[in-house]
């Protein structure tokens, strides 16, 4: 089967009678990195909480790895390799570190926890800690550590960047590097629009729900119409 | 000089309140709801206890984990009735509430329509009779099996929260039920387990109340109903120690009070106690001053 990691096929979402995606489509191909990106409200969001079953498509297919998944509630994908680290982070600040590294193995198990601590030292160090003592670029740190631990073979990072001094935005992004380096298929969401181009195979940017340019990210950093309506903000 | 006998006697009636109490303190630690059906609960186990060691003459013993099994099995209907269909709702918490007190009165009309409204008993040939002399004091074999029963049932439940997969899946949703999803928890499932175990520790404590006063009746959850309330508000709602702690200290206050006082005082002693305890520690005994997160 030649399919992609992930088809998005005339993706469309809607809260009440609010459309928040458009019939947007996509594909990730296996050991690729994805980016969607795009002003806050754009829809991104909405589209990768579809992906994983968190919110219900008003419409449109998904599939992941050849199966159509446009039903399958959050708890299976986790335990079949679709794994989100979430806007926000969504850290579990009443449970200890490794209580949230255990969480992410929920289905796979365990076995991982060594391999995210031997990567990340600080969080092996407070590991019996309660996690909301940890600094937001830890806690995002954590949150990619604990998707890890679920054994992905397709990551959705949402915002990972988001409200981080630069210096650990640099750190995010080398993780980013390393994820994709193991040959996970990675999609990211980002506002940071530059950056996440700069590292995208593939990018695709979205305004008011819909796929506006789509290009490898060296193309739409190139593409100057791009640039100026979308990215001008952007650093 | 403390009196052995009524020590012993307030200790293992407050661990049969601890017992009922943490069914509470579970659920509403985890869901952040009450679930008012839990007192019907306690009081279709005593009679359902009393009716298997009546009609199918097993031991007592025996009696006890299959009304566990019994209360369980309550424990999944009272989610998938009273609570699953309204959880979306705004309004969850109150809808929850009203919908779990309507269903407390189903269970006890059927209870009253299988079993009438007299007072139930067990048969007297099948009380275990044993005494022990401990210190000058008479302790009853029925009131040893409580105390351990109880006190083993909430460790257990302790450390199945603290220490085990489905513990830390239960406080993953009580902190953050949508991050809990994203890591693949999945929430109804973990949910209508811990009402399951819930009720059945209810269960436990309904049979194991009808086997200390030999006696089942239809108002005996309603009776227990607002003691384990206060017990787990004394105690600081969601906190498991502190419902134990409380239910003891209930427990203890109320034997004292009839041994040294009058039983017409027992309730005023028993919650001017707890009333103080709130004054002095608002939180609870346990409470943690914290304030939700939206």
């Amino acid at each position: 089967m030649n399919d992609a990691m992930l088809t998005v096929d005339r993706l469309r979402v809607s809260y009440g009678r609010v459309e928040a995606v458009r019939e947007v489509s996509f594909r990730a191909e296996e050991g690729s990195l994805v980016t969607l990106v795009g002003a806050n409200g754009a829809g991104k969001s909405s589209i990768v909480n579809a992906i994983s079953g968190i919110v219900r498509p008003r419409g449109g297919r998904i599939r992941f790895r050849g199966k159509d998944i446009t039903r399958t509630p959050a708890h299976r994908l986790v335990g079949q390799g679709l794994v989100q680290v979430p806007e926000g982070r969504q850290i579990l600040t009443s449970l200890t570190i490794e209580e949230n590294l255990q969480m992410g193995g929920w289905h796979a198990g365990s076995a991982g926890i060594d391999d995210v601590y031997d990567r990340f030292p600080v969080l092996a160090e407070r590991r019996r800690l309660p996690a909301g003592s940890l600094s937001g670029g830890e806690q995002q740190m954590l949150a990619i550590g604990r998707a890890l631990v679920a054994e992905p073979s397709l990551i959705l990072l949402d915002e990972p960047s988001m409200g981080l001094a630069p210096l650990i935005v640099d750190e995010v992004f080398a993780v980013i590097g390393e994820i994709r380096a193991r040959g996970t298929t990675v999609v990211l969401i980002e506002q940071n629009a530059r950056r996440a181009l700069g590292v995208a195979d593939r990018g695709y940017v979205l305004a008011s729900g819909e796929i506006v340019h789509e290009g490898t990210g060296a193309e739409l950093l190139a593409d100057d119409r791009v640039v100026s309506a979308y990215l001008g903000i952007a650093t | 000089m403390v009196d052995i006998q009524q020590l012993f006697n307030g200790l293992s009636l407050g661990s049969l309140y601890a017992l009922f109490a943490i069914g509470f303190a579970l659920v509403f630690g985890i869901l952040d709801r009450l679930n008012l059906a839990h007192p019907a609960v306690f009081a279709v186990a005593a009679y359902v206890g009393i009716d298997l060691v009546t009609s199918l003459s097993i031991s007592v013993w025996l009696m006890l984990p299959v009304v566990f099994v019994v209360g369980a099995l309550l424990g999944l209907v009272i989610e998938r009735v009273a609570f699953r269909p309204l959880k979306n709702r705004p309004d969850a918490h109150f809808a929850g509430l009203i919908s779990s007190i309507a269903l407390a009165g189903v269970f006890i009309a059927l209870l009253q329509g299988t079993y009438g409204p007299d007072t139930h008993r067990f048969p007297a040939e099948a009380l275990p009779e044993t005494t022990f002399t401990v210190a000058g004091a008479q302790i009853s074999l029925v009131q040893v099996a409580i105390l351990v029963i109880s006190v083993l049932l909430v460790v257990a439940l302790g450390f199945l929260v603290a220490r085990t997969r489905l513990g830390r899946g239960m406080r993953a949703i009580a902190e953050n039920p949508t991050a809990a999803r994203v890591l693949g928890v999945n929430v109804d499932r973990v949910t209508a387990t811990t009402f399951a175990i819930s009720s059945a520790l209810g269960a436990v404590a309904g049979a194991l109340f009808a086997l200390n006063v030999n006696t089942a009746q239809l108002g005996m959850g309603s009776a227990i109903e607002l003691k384990g309330l206060a017990v787990i508000i004394v105690g600081g709602m969601s906190s498991l120690p502190g419902a134990l702690v409380g239910g003891l200290l209930l427990g203890v206050a109320e034997v004292f009070t009839v041994q040294y006082i009058g039983s017409s005082w027992r309730d005023l002693v028993a919650f001017a106690l707890l009333f103080l305890i709130l004054v002095v520690r608002p939180q609870g005994l346990f409470g943690k001053r914290k304030v939700r997160e939206v």
